[in-house]
């Protein structure tokens, strides 16, 4: 884990109205690892994904970006920069067919002429690199499955080339196969290098592909964990703040007095 | 759905075994993608044409009529009826001056359905088409004929006033987010006030001899060379196209058109050509209306098949969120749209003025509005946005004028031509509402 984190936030504040919905949200997303971005609803991961993407500017904080502070005011900024999102509910057209859909607002073009062979063969061995297996790359999108329109959301997101990759909930609407063909595919997104940063509310999930866990509570950082030697129970009080009462709070300072 | 999807895929799947298992020397490069043995080899459902020669294609043409995928299947035949019924009825229906009548009369209204084409492909609607195309025309008519203005100056205003008018209806819709349908109806009203404000005291403008206005339906290259050869080219374009098409796509190791295909599809188009232009050729000639309104349609088709901004429109009605978050500019598709509505508009009044002999006050008023959305409904442009086809102009506007036509032939009052328009029209939108539904429950859209 020594490599350099590719996007770092520090201290990220955001409020909409009288809602504080962030406060003073570090995280620190590296190459090659999949981080988790766990919470109760409500407890900003969707915001904090938002302002990554550019759809919410924050209000306090610096977000770094390769070691530089950026400002990310546009969805735009964020591409241009490297950053691909997934959102949950897909944003495909599904009138376009594939190809269409995975290219679309950055079509390969000679003076603005489709250059339809190029994005065919492009997009065939992307799918290829990914292992995507869908009928075919020139039906609508309407016409897949829920999965497969995942898988190509996904792939989508990796036309750009980018260098993280954040996916909001991207098993929740999909079946057992369809969950591991995406969670396969988020492996191979970590092993192709890219910083992965994948929301979700299922711990199975979160368990089987994740790196590290980042648990949001109620706007504020609540944790990282390891996963690998992290159990289940721990995220899970993080999440629900089960250990933050009395006797925990007494624990620590104890612990701190007795260490001091 | 997905039961119907997946059943597809197994069908696919078993016919990609099959042609993998026959060795088909065409089917091996793509079948040697499958990178894991046992996984199923990827096989494009456009490829069962392809892999199974011409009956393949029989095959695959009834699996997309059972899917739903009617195409333009329902005009094509809706316009062979229409020809037998009045045929058999008054035998001059068909004949070479009915049928050039025809090819005139379609260009003015079949423009004007072409840039509503491309509003309902954004899944809107433009109800002010009608009152652009008179304003389109009153300008050219008090400009070139009251104010002595150089004829083609006047024209290209007229043009120019149409793109304005429209582009002001898209910043409405766009920008302001008034509903197309409440700024386009303010437009009916407000625009064909200004028509008749620009026409003055006097009730119409006729077109002078000689004119370019006149000239735009009067005109016909009397040659039969020109005919034959806009036959001849077209065929040429058409063929050259596809064989570059197939042979960049073979190149590139992606399935292409097989020659046969090529050369059915070719002979088909060669035949409508060439027997449209023997017909022609049998009165006055090749009309220059017809030349300029296939000029705009071949124009309209590239654009919106083959560049980036008619993949825009398609994305824009498809999904405007979408669209929105994959970097495109909603609010000037949109805007642009409506501009290119409003200027075909102006475009098509000249039209109609020039085959009316003049501007009028009531240019473009009464059933005009409603001829030109029905004649792009009617060709199987969905009012749902985000699909059709430009060529559903030329479709949509040949059955409206051939109904219209038959019945003047037949002597048949404008009621009666209005009552069979409209069944016409409810007939187009109940095969597309039916058609939409059996594509649903085949998974496609």
């Amino acid at each position: 884990m020594a490599k350099e984190a590719v996007l770092a936030l520090r201290g990220i504040s955001k409020r909409f109205g009288a809602v504080q919905a962030l406060t003073d949200v570090d995280l620190e997303v590296r190459p090659g690892e999949v981080i988790a971005l766990v919470g109760d609803n409500g407890a900003g991961k969707s915001t904090l994904v938002k302002t990554i993407a550019g759809v919410h500017p924050i209000d306090d904080g610096t977000i770094v970006w390769e070691g530089t502070p950026v400002s990310i005011n546009r969805p735009h900024d964020a591409q241009d920069l490297g950053i691909a999102t997934v959102y949950q509910d897909l944003a495909l057209c599904d009138n376009l067919d594939v190809v269409a859909n995975l290219f679309l607002g950055s079509e390969a073009s000679h003076a603005s002429i489709l250059d339809e062979i190029t994005m065919e063969k492009r997009a065939m061995e992307l799918l290829e690199t990914l292992s995507i297996r869908i009928p075919s790359v020139r039906i609508p999108v309407a016409s897949l499955s829920g999965g497969q329109r995942q898988v190509v959301a996904i792939a989508r997101a990796l036309i750009g080339d980018p260098k993280v990759v954040i996916l909001d909930e991207p098993t929740a609407a999909l079946g057992v196969e369809q969950t591991a063909q995406v969670l396969d595919l988020v492996e191979r997104l970590r092993e192709r290098g890219l910083a992965v940063v994948l929301i979700s509310h299922n711990m199975a999930d979160v368990q089987a592909v994740a790196d590290h866990v980042a648990v949001l509570r109620l706007g504020r950082n609540n944790g990282v964990f390891d996963v690998a030697t992290t159990s289940h129970e721990e995220v899970i009080a993080a999440i629900t703040g089960a250990s933050d009462n009395a006797v925990t709070r007494r624990q620590a300072r104890t612990d701190k007095e007795a260490a001091q | 759905m997905s039961d119907t999807v997946d059943k597809n895929d197994t069908v696919d799947k078993e016919r990609g075994a099959g042609t993998g298992t026959a060795g088909s020397e065409d089917a091996a490069p793509r079948n040697g993608d499958a990178a894991a043995p046992g996984a199923a080899p990827v096989v494009d459902p456009r490829l069962l044409v392809r892999e199974q020669g011409f009956a393949g294609y029989v095959t695959d043409f009834k699996r997309r009529v059972r899917g739903g995928e009617l195409g333009s299947l329902p005009v094509i035949l809706g316009l062979i009826i229409i020809a037998v019924i009045f045929q058999s009825l008054n035998e001059n229906f068909l004949s070479a001056g009915s049928v050039s009548d025809i090819g005139v009369y379609i260009a003015g209204t079949g423009i004007m359905a072409t840039g509503i084409v491309f509003v309902l492909l954004l899944g809107e609607i433009d109800l002010s088409v009608g009152s652009v195309a008179g304003v389109g025309a009153a300008v050219w008519a008090v400009l070139s004929v009251t104010n002595g203005v150089n004829d083609w100056l006047a024209v290209i205003i007229a043009i120019v006033a149409g793109l304005v008018i429209g582009s002001l209806h898209g910043f409405f819709f766009a920008r302001v987010g008034v509903p197309a349908f409440v700024v386009t109806l303010a437009g009916f009203l407000g625009w064909s006030g200004l028509q008749i404000w620009l026409m003055g005291s006097e009730g119409s403008i006729n077109t002078p001899e000689s004119s370019v206005v006149e000239d735009l339906t009067g005109y016909y290259f009397e040659d039969i060379a020109a005919a034959y050869g806009l036959a001849l080219v077209a065929v040429l374009a058409y063929a050259a196209a596809l064989l570059v098409d197939a042979k960049r796509r073979k190149a590139a190791r992606l399935p292409s058109r097989p020659v046969s295909e090529i050369v059915v599809r070719t002979g088909v188009m060669a035949l409508v050509a060439f027997v449209a232009a023997y017909v022609l050729n049998q009165s006055r000639g090749l009309p220059l209306a017809l030349v300029l309104f296939l000029a705009v349609l071949v124009i309209a088709d590239f654009a919106v098949r083959r560049t980036t901004y008619g993949r825009q429109i398609f994305a824009v009605g498809g999904n405007a969120e979408a669209a929105r978050r994959a970097g495109i500019n909603v609010e000037w598709v949109r805007i642009s749209v409506f501009g290119i509505a409003g200027m075909l508009a102006a475009f098509g009044g000249l039209f109609i003025a020039s085959l009316s002999g003049g501007a009028t006050k009531s240019l473009g008023a009464g059933n005009t509005l409603m001829n030109v959305i029905a004649a792009a409904v009617i060709g199987g442009t969905s009012l749902f946005g985000g699909r059709g086809k430009i060529w559903s102009a030329l479709l949509g506007i040949l059955v409206i004028q051939s109904i219209q036509q038959g019945l003047n032939l037949l002597g048949m009052a404008s009621e009666i031509q209005y009552m069979i328009t409209g069944a016409v029209l409810l007939a187009a939108v109940v095969i597309d509402s039916v058609s939409r539904r059996t594509q649903k429950t085949a998974g496609r859209t």
